[in-house]
């Protein structure tokens, strides 16, 4: 991991001395041993501060965003599965391709204090899905171990679903972190930035609230959710965020055929199209509700 | 005035009824001058065409009160904006999906196309509708559990 971290350094000395880019998104040292913090290197003089390690988890490309107010090209480090979050911010027109270098960083596999992050148990591979230039390295990626926690929930019945659910997003303390870290939460302002709304904070919202708070976001990000399982990896709480996300992305893949947002910025989300011969939602209720009158 | 003691009557629940403006809304007037009843729980709020109803709006209703939420829009294929009706049908199959997942009854909510032209339906429609809202009882877990008798 050092010779990478050092390759990565001299390639970013060599871009910069180009005249290619004029600033570096990256990492660089946090508070912990375990804990890589995101950084904007302006300097050249700085790069020396680089850190690229087994704890750089976070995915860096949302950040561009706010980037790209500014003059010159910015350089980013992006590893194979936050180019997923990459492409869909550029579909979504967040990113302008012309003013961001991305340097591939190879990856094989994150961790933090407790090892192994769980995001990477459920790795997308190493491939690329957008690059300018791709640091070569021996490292694998981890082999998916499958969570069984929605092979769990699946089992069991809508009572102890609703107790689950109820007891995971009752610990939700509003800080928004799941939010703010989503690459697909990036509108300028957001429907629970609403001060008049009376649920921006947990003082002022009830019970139901927090569970309004994950179904609307989880529905906002519907068909743009690369499932990356950031918000998973930065609550606070240990909620299984992912969890609503996936079965998402696993309805619409079953009813509207397979679709992996972030894999191709020109394919569109299957919520934003439409077929004449989708099924019929009354229909559906034979899954395990009433029938249609 | 004294105040009722609702505790001994039978449940009447709250319905919203979400109608575009296009066919169900003219299809519950046309059940009107037709003379089909349709149950006196049922409050319709009318909207430009089904997909304008975002799924905060239903999450919405059911915090505050209600016990059921149907939409009712025009068949696929007559949106009054040609194409409302099926952006309709995948978002709200998603939500459906969602609250099944939450282990909320997906019984409380429904999607039914309704024209102008099918009063009698609309009658049918909301009157079972209803029955299987009496026969689920009262909703509590979606709603603001502050307001809970």
């Amino acid at each position: 991991m050092h010779a990478i971290e050092e390759t990565i350094k001299e390639t970013c000395k060599k871009l910069w001395d180009d005249g290619e880019v004029n600033r570096i998104l990256a990492w660089e040292k946090g508070l912990f041993d375990h804990d890589a913090a995101p950084a904007l290197f302006r300097s050249r003089e700085r790069i020396s501060h680089l850190v690229y390690n087994e704890h750089c988890g976070g995915n860096l490309s949302k950040f561009l965003i706010k980037e790209m107010e500014k003059e010159g090209k910015v350089l980013v480090l992006l590893k194979p599965c936050d180019t997923y979050g990459f492409n869909q911010l550029l579909s979504e027109n967040r990113i302008n391709r012309e003013k961001v270098y991305i340097l591939g960083v190879p990856c094989g596999g994150m961790r933090d204090e407790r090892g192994l992050l769980f995001k990477c148990l459920s790795c997308k591979g190493n491939d690329f899905k957008a690059s300018d230039q791709i640091i070569e390295s021996d490292l694998s990626v981890p082999a998916p171990v499958p969570s069984g926690e929605e092979e769990k929930l699946n089992k069991m019945t809508a009572e102890e679903r609703f107790a689950f659910w109820r007891g995971q997003l009752s610990k939700c303390i509003r800080c928004n972190a799941c939010r703010n870290v989503c690459p697909a939460c990036s509108c300028i302002k957001c429907v629970f930035d609403n001060r008049d709304s009376g649920i921006e904070t947990k003082a002022n919202s009830d019970a139901f609230e927090e569970n309004l708070f994950h179904i609307i976001r989880a529905f906002h990000v519907a068909g743009r959710c690369t499932d990356c399982g950031e918000c998973s990896r930065v609550c606070p709480q240990n909620i299984p965020l992912y969890l609503l996300n996936r079965k998402m992305i696993e309805e619409m893949n079953e009813r509207y055929g397979t679709y992996q947002a972030g894999e191709n910025p020109e394919a569109k989300s299957p919520l934003t199209e439409f077929k004449e011969s989708d099924p019929e939602i009354s229909a559906e209720y034979g899954k395990g509700g009433v029938s249609s009158c | 005035m004294q105040i009722e003691d609702n505790s001994n009557k039978e449940f009447r629940p709250l319905i919203l009824a979400f109608c575009c403006n296009w066919c169900s809304y003219a299809g519950a007037d046309l059940a009107g001058s037709s003379r089909s009843s349709y149950p006196a729980e049922v409050k319709i709020i009318r909207v430009p065409c089904s997909c304008r109803v975002n799924p905060l709006f239903l999450l919405r209703a059911f915090e505050k009160g209600a016990d059921g939420v149907i939409l009712a829009g025009c068949h696929p294929g007559d949106c009054h904006y040609s194409t409302g009706n099926y952006y309709t049908r995948r978002r709200m199959a998603l939500l459906f999906d969602m609250l099944d997942y939450l282990g909320i009854e997906r019984e409380r909510t429904r999607v039914e196309w309704i024209s102008a032209a099918e009063g009698a339906k609309f009658s049918t429609t909301m009157n079972a509708f209803t029955q299987t809202i009496k026969e689920l009882g009262p909703n509590r877990k979606l709603r603001d559990l502050r307001c809970m008798p």
